[in-house]
C-alpha cells in the first residue's frame, strides 16, 4: 500500500461508481484492548461482501488522514481514518488506516468480484 | 500403554508459538510426536507487519506461509482446519467438536493442549478451547487424553488457583524465539516494542515468555 494521494484515489473511486460492487468495511481496536488496558473497550465491526452500487464516492481529508464516503440510492457507506491505498493484483481498491505500529484500525475495500473467504 | 502423541488445538497461527512452542520443543526433543490443529489463518489479524507489508487480502496467504515455516521449525505435523478468524464463537460448537474429534479419533493422543474456555481473552480462544474439550469428551472416560488448558486472563490465578503445570522453557527458548519470529507479520510489532525497552530482544522476550503454564482440565466425570 502507499500513502493516499487524493487525486489518484479519487480516480479509482470514480471508476467503480454506478456499477455493482462488493464492499469490505471494518474497524477494530483488537480483541486485547481491554486486556492490556482495563479502561479501554473492545469495539469493532466488519461487513464482508456487501453487494451495493454507489452513485458517487468521494475522498476528503487533510494532512495524512482521510475520510471516504459512498452515496447509495438508499444509504451511505463511510470510513474515517484511512491513510493508505492500493489497487491489488485482482483490480480491487483497498484502503486502510494503520497506527504507528502498523496495525490496521480501519479498512474499506471495493471490488467488482466478491472478496475471498 | 498408550503411545505418546501430543495434539495442540488453537485457533490462530502464532498462538502455538507464543503459547506453547517451548513445551512443544521439549516434547519433540524426547521424540514425542506433536500435531497442531490450527483453526483459522488469522485472516482478521490487525498486525500487518511493521513496517506494513500485508493487506487484509494478502494476510491469509502470508500467515499460512508463516505458520508452515513455524511448524517446520518446531518439527510438528500441521493440520489447517479452514475456519475464519473472529467467527468461531458463532459457529456450532457441536460441529466444531465433531470436526476436532475426527482428528483426535485418528491420532488417539495422550495429551491435548488448548485454551482454557472463559479464561483465554480472545473470543476465538474461548470458543475453540470449549470445542476442543467437548471433542475430548466424546471419548469414553477411560480413553480420554489428558487436557492441558491454557488461561491467559488477568484473573485466572485469582479465580482458578495456580496452574498445575508450569513449564520453565528457558532451556529451549531459542526454539521458541525462532517459532515466534517465523510469524513475521505478527511478531514485528511485538519485537519492536521489546527492542525499545531492551537492546537484546531475545533476552527481553524471555523474561515474559519464559514460562508456559497450563491447568489440567477436570472433566468432573
Amino acid at each position: 500500500m502507499e500513502p493516499i494521494e487524493m487525486k489518484k484515489l479519487q480516480v479509482e473511486i470514480d471508476q467503480l461508481a454506478n456499477r455493482e460492487v462488493y464492499v469490505h468495511l471494518e474497524t477494530t481496536n483488537g480483541a486485547y484492548a481491554s486486556h492490556f488496558n482495563k479502561d479501554a473497550y473492545n469495539v469493532g465491526a466488519f461487513i464482508r461482501n456487501a453487494k451495493v452500487t454507489y452513485q458517487r464516492g468521494k475522498v476528503v481529508g487533510t494532512g495524512s488522514t482521510y475520510r471516504v464516503g459512498l452515496k447509495l440510492d438508499i444509504g451511505w457507506i463511510y470510513a474515517e481514518g484511512v491513510n493508505q491505498f492500493e489497487v491489488d493484483e485482482e483490480g480491487r481498491l483497498l484502503m486502510a488506516g494503520h497506527d504507528r505500529e502498523g496495525r490496521l484500525m480501519v479498512a474499506l475495500q471495493i471490488g467488482e468480484t466478491p472478496f475471498h473467504y | 500403554m498408550q503411545e505418546e502423541h501430543v495434539v495442540v488445538i488453537y485457533p490462530h497461527p502464532d498462538d502455538e508459538a507464543f503459547g506453547a512452542s517451548g513445551t512443544i520443543a521439549t516434547f519433540r526433543e524426547k521424540g514425542i510426536p506433536v500435531t497442531y490443529l490450527c483453526g483459522t489463518l488469522g485472516e482478521m489479524g490487525r498486525n500487518m507487519g511493521n513496517p506494513t507489508f500485508a493487506t487484509r487480502e494478502t494476510l491469509p496467504e502470508i500467515r499460512k506461509k508463516e505458520l508452515i515455516k513455524a511448524c517446520e521449525i518446531m518439527d510438528v505435523q500441521l493440520e489447517m482446519l479452514g475456519y475464519r478468524d473472529k467467527t468461531l464463537e458463532f459457529e456450532s460448537k457441536e460441529e466444531m467438536a465433531e470436526h476436532l474429534f475426527s482428528y483426535l479419533n485418528k491420532i488417539k493422543p495422550s495429551l491435548v493442549i488448548t485454551h482454557y474456555p472463559g479464561h483465554a481473552v480472545h473470543p476465538d480462544h474461548d470458543a475453540f478451547g470449549a470445542a476442543a474439550i467437548a471433542a475430548v469428551e466424546k471419548f469414553p472416560v477411560d480413553e480420554r487424553p489428558t487436557v492441558w488448558a491454557q488461561a491467559i486472563s488477568l484473573t485466572h490465578v485469582e479465580e482458578l488457583g495456580e496452574p498445575q503445570i508450569k513449564n520453565d522453557i528457558t532451556p529451549v527458548f531459542k526454539q521458541k524465539f525462532a517459532a515466534i519470529t517465523a510469524h513475521k507479520s505478527q511478531a514485528d510489532g511485538m519485537l519492536a516494542k521489546v527492542k525499545k525497552e531492551s537492546e537484546d530482544a531475545e533476552k527481553a522476550a524471555q523474561s515474559w515468555l519464559g514460562v508456559e503454564s497450563f491447568y489440567i482440565w477436570d472433566f468432573k466425570s
